[in-house]
C-alpha cells in the first residue's frame, strides 16, 4: 500500500535526498517488527521463557507454602526479596533519565536510544513490583495498601514511607507507561501504514489511535511531551529518594543516614545506564542499527557511568566517613562489620564492581569494544545488586542486641524468584523488540540535518 | 496510478461520493512551511500540514495558536495536590485518626511525599488524556486515509490538505494555489456523500450499553453480598492465617483410633511444669491453705532480703510505690490525667495485706489479683519469694512502735 508510489519523490533534488535519508530510517527500524522473526530471537525467547517458567514456579511455591520458603527469618526480614525490589526500581530510572532529563538539556543523542531504555524501565517497574507485593507475606491482600472504604473502616497510614512507596511507584508506573506509550504513538502508525498482514494493520492501526501527523496536532504533542519530560524529571527523583526513605527513616544503624537519597538515585541511574548498555550494545548489532545507536551514543552511556560510579564510590566513603566521625558507637559497629565482618566479601564485590569497574570506561578502547563494554556493564550491574544486598543484609545481621544477630541464606525458592525476575524482564524485553518500533522514528528524523533543509525560502 | 491523474478522485469507489478536500504533497520539510504560509496568506483557515515527524517552524506559518494545554496540566496538578491532601487529612486525622505515639494527628511534613506523588500523576494524567482530547483522538478514520500516498505520511511524505469545506475553497484555483507554492503532486479526496456510511456503525452504540450493563453485574452481585446476610461460612480462595493444618485440642481428629485429638502423655515422658509438684515453693499452698510461714526452700538471709528490695523496686514500686503505700508513678499518671486508679497499699496497718498469708502474697505475685496483672512469668519463683520477705520487712518498717526499736536508738 505504502510504496506504490514512489515516483513522486524521485528526481527532485535536494527533495529527493532528504526523502531517501527519512525513508531509510522508517525502513531500518519498520523492518524489524514487520518482517519475519529473526533466527538469534526464537532461543533467546526461549530461554526468557524458561526464566519465566521459574518465576510463576517460585510463586505458586511460595502462595501457597508460604514466606518460610525463603532464607528470610526474624533478623533478616528484608532479605532478597527487598534487595530485588531496590535493584528492579533502579534499573528503570535509566530509562526515565534518558528520556526525560536528557531530553530537557536537548541532549540529541539520546533519541536513538530513550524508547528502548523507556521500555526497558517500565519492564524493571514489573519486575520490581512483584517483590514488595510477595513480601507482604499474604500478597492476596495487597489491594489493602490502596486507600478505599472497608468492613474495617480503616485506612492506610500515609505517614509510613512504605505507603509512599506505594504512591512514588505507582505514580512512577503510570507515568512510564503513558510517556512510553505517548511517544510511540506517531511510530505505530508508521507500522499501520507499512504493516501488510491485515492483523497487522488493524492491530497496529487500534493502537496508533489514527495518527495522521497533523502539524495542529504535533504542536500539542510536543508541548505534552515537553511537560511530560518536565514531570517525570522530579518524578524519577523522588522515586529513590521515597525508596531510600524505606530505610533512611528506620533508626536502624546503617540505615538512618541523610546521605540515602542522593546516593540511591546516583546509584540508580548508575545501574540503570548499566543495564541500558547491556541490551543496546547487542541490541544494535543484531537489529543492524548501528548507524542510528552509533558508538559515540554507547561511549556517552560509558561516560555517564564513570561519573555516576565515582558519586557512587563518594557516598561510600561519606558513609563510612560519618560513621566514624559521629562517634556514635553503634553505626561505627556496624560499618565495621559491613567491612570485616562476615559479609566482607559481599562489601568488597560491591566496591570493586561500582568503584573500580568502571574506571576502565577512561579508556577509549573500553567504551569502544562491544564486547568489554557489556562485560564490565555486567559487572557493574553486579555491583549494584550486591550495593543493595550490603545495605539490608549486613546492617540487619549486627542489630542492637546478641539476640537480633544473624546469618542469611538463601534458599533455592530466594534463586528461583529472582532468575524468574529476569526471565520476565528479558521476556517483555524481547516482545518489545520483535513488535514495537525500538527506535523513536520520528524523532531520529527530526533531529537529522535533512529534516532543516529548505528551511531558508521565507 | 502517476502524477496526472489528479482530477480523478483517488480511493473512491465512483459511486456517490462528495469532496472532502485537496492533499498536495512537498519534499522538503522547508517546501511544505513555504506552502502553508502561502496558504495562510491566501486567507484559507480548514488547512492543516502532515509530516512523518514535527516540523519547526511550521505553526508560526500556519498561523497555529499556542495551545492552552500547560494551563490545564497546571490546574490538573494543583488538583492533584489538594485532592491527595485532602484524602490523607480526612482518612488519617479525621475519619480515622491513627495514634502514632501520641504525636499529633495531622503533620505535613510526613504527608508531603504522597501529596507530591498525587501532585504529579494528576498532572501526568491531564497531560496525557487532555493532549489526546484536544487532539480529538482517537479517530482511526480519516478521509485522507482513503489515498494510498498519504500513508507516506508516517514516513517520508510531507503533505499540505485544504478542506472543501474551506470559505475560499474553490476546486481548480485552489489546485493552482498548490501547485504554485511548489507541490509535487496534489490529488482530490473524496468520501461517500452518505453520512451513514462516514459514522461510527449502527451496531457499535448497540454493543456499547450492552458492555456496559454485563460489566456492571459483577459489582451489583458484591452489592447484593454486602447488604444481605447469609449463614454460610465466607469464601476463603486463600485462607486465613487460623486455618492450619493441624488439629486443635478437646477438637475430633480421625486419624487417631479414638477420634480425639487430644493425646494422653505418653510413657516415660515428662510435661512441662510436670517436675513442679511442690505446692508450697511453687503454689504457697500447704494443706490446700494458704502458707503462712516460708518454704523449705527459702532461707531467709540478708542477701535474699536485698534480693528482694531490688526486685521490688523494679516491677512492683511502679505502682504501690518504693514504701509499699501505693503512690508508685503510675497512679500518680493516671490522676493526672483525670482518672482514679491506685495500687493497694500495701503496708498500711488496716490494709488486708498485712494480714494476708505469704502463700497469698505469692500467688497475688504470680497469677495477679482483679486490675493487678500476675508476674509468673517475668519473675522467678525464687525472687518471687524475696519479694515476699521485702514486702514483709516494708510492712514491719512502716508500722514500727517505739518498743520494737534496737536499744540506743532514738525517735525523732
Ligand atoms: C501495674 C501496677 C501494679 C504493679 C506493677 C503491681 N501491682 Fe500489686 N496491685 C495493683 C493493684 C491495682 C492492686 C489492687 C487490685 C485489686 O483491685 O484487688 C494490687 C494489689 C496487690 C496486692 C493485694 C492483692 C489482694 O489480694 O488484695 C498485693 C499483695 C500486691 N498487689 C503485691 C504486688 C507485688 C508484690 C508487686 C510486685 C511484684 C505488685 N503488686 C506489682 C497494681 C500493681
Amino acid at each position: 500500500m505504502a510504496t506504490s508510489s514512489n515516483e513522486a519523490a524521485d528526481g527532485h533534488g535536494e527533495g529527493g535526498e532528504a526523502r531517501k535519508v527519512f525513508r531509510g530510517i522508517t525502513d531500518d527500524v519498520a523492518k524489524i517488527a514487520l518482517s519475519p522473526t529473526p533466527k538469534w530471537w526464537y532461543p533467546a525467547f526461549a530461554v526468557s521463557n524458561l526464566m519465566l517458567l521459574c518465576l510463576v514456579v517460585a510463586l505458586y511455591h511460595l502462595f501457597t507454602t508460604g514466606i518460610g520458603v525463603w532464607g528470610n527469618n526474624n533478623i533478616q526480614g528484608w532479605a532478597w526479596d527487598i534487595t530485588n525490589f531496590v535493584f528492579w526500581i533502579g534499573i528503570g530510572h535509566a530509562g526515565t533519565l534518558i528520556s526525560a532529563v536528557l531530553y530537557l538539556f536537548r541532549q540529541e543523542w539520546r533519541t536513538s536510544i530513550n524508547r528502548s531504555a523507556e521500555a526497558m524501565t517500565i519492564f524493571a517497574v514489573a519486575a520490581a513490583g512483584i517483590f514488595p507485593i510477595i513480601h507482604t507475606g499474604r500478597p492476596w491482600f495487597a489491594w489493602w495498601l490502596i486507600p478505599h472504604p472497608n468492613d474495617m473502616g480503616m485506612w492506610p497510614q500515609f505517614r509510613s514511607p512504605l505507603m509512599w512507596d506505594v504512591f512514588a511507584i505507582s505514580t512512577y508506573a503510570t507515568t512510564s507507561i503513558l510517556f512510553w506509550y505517548m511517544g510511540m504513538v506517531p511510530d505505530i502508525a508508521t507500522l499501520r501504514d507499512r504493516a501488510k498482514e491485515k492483523w497487522k494493520q488493524i492491530g497496529y492501526g487500534l493502537l496508533a489511535l489514527g495518527w495522521r501527523g497533523s502539524a495542529r496536532q504535533w504542536h500539542r504533542y510536543e508541548r505534552a511531551y515537553l511537560i511530560l519530560a518536565a514531570l517525570s524529571t522530579p518524578l524519577v527523583l523522588s522515586v529513590h529518594s521515597v525508596v531510600s526513605f524505606d530505610f533512611a527513616t528506620s533508626q536502624n544503624p546503617g540505615w538512618h543516614t541523610t546521605i540515602f537519597p542522593p546516593y540511591f538515585v546516583a546509584g540508580a541511574i548508575f545501574s540503570g545506564f548499566a543495564m541500558v548498555a547491556t541490551l543496546l550494545v547487542p541490541l544494535r548489532y543484531l537489529c543492524n542499527l548501528k548507524h542510528i545507536i552509533k558508538e559515540s551514543h554507547i561511549e556517552a552511556m560509558c561516560k555517564i557511568m564513570i561519573a555516576t560510579g565515582l558519586m557512587v564510590g563518594g557516598a561510600y566513603s561519606i558513609e563510612l566517613f560519618v560513621a566514624w566521625y559521629s562517634g556514635n558507637a553503634g553505626e561505627w559497629f556496624t560499618f565495621r562489620n559491613r567491612i570485616l565482618g562476615e559479609y566482607s566479601w559481599a562489601y568488597f564485590m560491591m566496591v570493586s564492581c561500582n568503584v573500580l569497574v568502571p574506571q576502565f570506561f577512561w579508556f577509549k578502547k573500553c567504551r569502544t569494544n562491544p564486547w568489554i563494554v557489556v562485560g564490565l556493564c555486567i559487572l557493574i550491574n553486579v555491583g549494584m545488586w550486591f550495593e543493595r544486598f550490603v545495605i539490608i543484609a549486613t546492617s540487619l545481621a549486627r542489630q542492637g542486641v546478641p539476640g537480633m544477630w544473624g546469618y542469611f541464606s538463601p534458599t533455592r525458592w530466594d534463586l528461583l524468584t529472582m532468575i524468574g525476575s529476569f526471565g520476565l524482564f528479558f521476556t517483555l524485553f524481547l516482545l518489545f523488540v520483535r513488535f514495537l518500533p525500538v527506535i523513536a522514528i520520528a524523532e531520529v528524523k527530526a533531529v537529522t540535518p535533512e529534516a532543516h533543509a529548505g528551511k531558508d525560502h521565507h | 496510478m502517476s502524477t496526472t491523474d489528479d482530477d480523478k478522485p483517488n480511493g473512491g469507489n465512483g459511486t456517490d461520493e462528495e469532496l472532502h478536500g485537496l492533499l498536495a504533497e512537498f519534499d522538503t520539510p522547508g517546501a511544505l512551511i513555504a506552502a502553508a504560509r502561502k496558504v495562510k496568506n491566501a486567507g484559507y483557515t480548514e488547512f492543516d500540514c502532515y509530516s512523518p515527524f514535527p516540523v519547526h517552524g511550521i505553526d508560526a506559518a500556519m498561523g497555529i495558536k499556542a495551545t492552552k494545554l500547560p494551563w490545564v496540566v497546571f490546574l490538573g496538578g494543583l488538583s492533584g495536590l489538594f485532592l491527595g491532601t485532602l484524602m490523607q487529612w480526612w482518612m488519617n486525622a479525621y475519619d480515622w485518626p491513627w495514634n502514632v505515639a501520641g504525636k499529633p494527628t495531622w503533620s505535613i511534613p510526613a504527608n508531603v511525599p504522597i501529596s507530591y506523588e498525587t501532585t504529579i500523576l494528576l498532572s501526568v494524567l491531564t497531560t496525557f488524556f487532555g493532549m489526546w482530547a484536544a487532539n480529538k483522538l482517537p479517530q482511526v478514520w480519516h478521509p485522507f486515509f482513503r489515498l494510498d500516498r498519504f500513508a507516506r505520511v508516517t514516513d517520508d511524505g510531507f503533505f499540505l490538505g485544504i478542506e472543501a469545506g474551506d470559505k475560499r475553497f474553490e476546486l481548480e484555483q485552489t489546485k493552482q494555489l498548490l501547485v504554485a507554492a511548489g507541490a509535487s503532486h496534489v490529488e482530490e479526496c473524496s468520501v461517500d456523500a452518505r453520512p451513514a456510511a462516514r459514522s461510527v456503525p449502527r451496531w457499535i452504540w448497540a454493543v456499547m450499553p450492552i458492555m456496559t450493563m454485563l460489566a456492571l453485574i459483577p459489582i451489583a452481585l458484591v452489592y447484593k453480598a454486602r447488604a444481605t446476610k447469609s449463614p454460610d461460612p465466607h469464601y476463603h480462595i486463600f485462607s486465613d492465617m487460623d486455618f492450619q493444618p493441624k488439629a486443635k485440642s478437646d477438637q475430633p481428629f480421625a486419624e487417631f483410633a479414638d477420634g480425639r485429638a487430644n493425646r494422653a502423655q505418653a510413657g516415660g515422658t515428662v510435661a512441662r511444669g510436670q517436675l513442679k509438684a511442690d505446692d508450697g515453693y511453687y503454689r504457697g499452698l500447704g494443706n490446700g491453705q494458704w502458707l503462712s510461714g516460708l518454704p523449705a526452700q527459702v532461707e531467709v538471709t540478708p542477701a535474699l532480703l536485698d534480693r528482694g528490695q531490688e526486685r521490688y523496686n523494679i516491677y512492683c514500686a511502679p505502682c504501690h510505690g518504693f514504701d509499699g503505700a501505693g503512690h508508685g508513678i503510675v497512679p500518680e499518671r493516671v490522676a493526672m490525667l483525670g482518672g482514679a486508679w491506685e495500687a493497694r497499699n500495701l503496708v498500711e496497718r488496716s490494709s488486708a495485706v498485712i494480714k494476708m498469708p505469704n502463700g497469698q502474697i505469692f500467688n497475688t505475685i504470680s497469677n495477679g489479683n482483679n486490675t493487678m496483672m500476675g508476674y509468673a512469668s517475668q519473675i522467678p519463683v525464687e525472687d518471687r519469694w524475696a519479694i515476699v520477705l521485702y514486702v514483709r520487712a516494708l510492712q514491719r518498717s512502716q508500722n514500727a512502735v517505739e518498743s520494737e526499736l534496737p536499744p540506743g536508738s532514738e525517735v525523732r
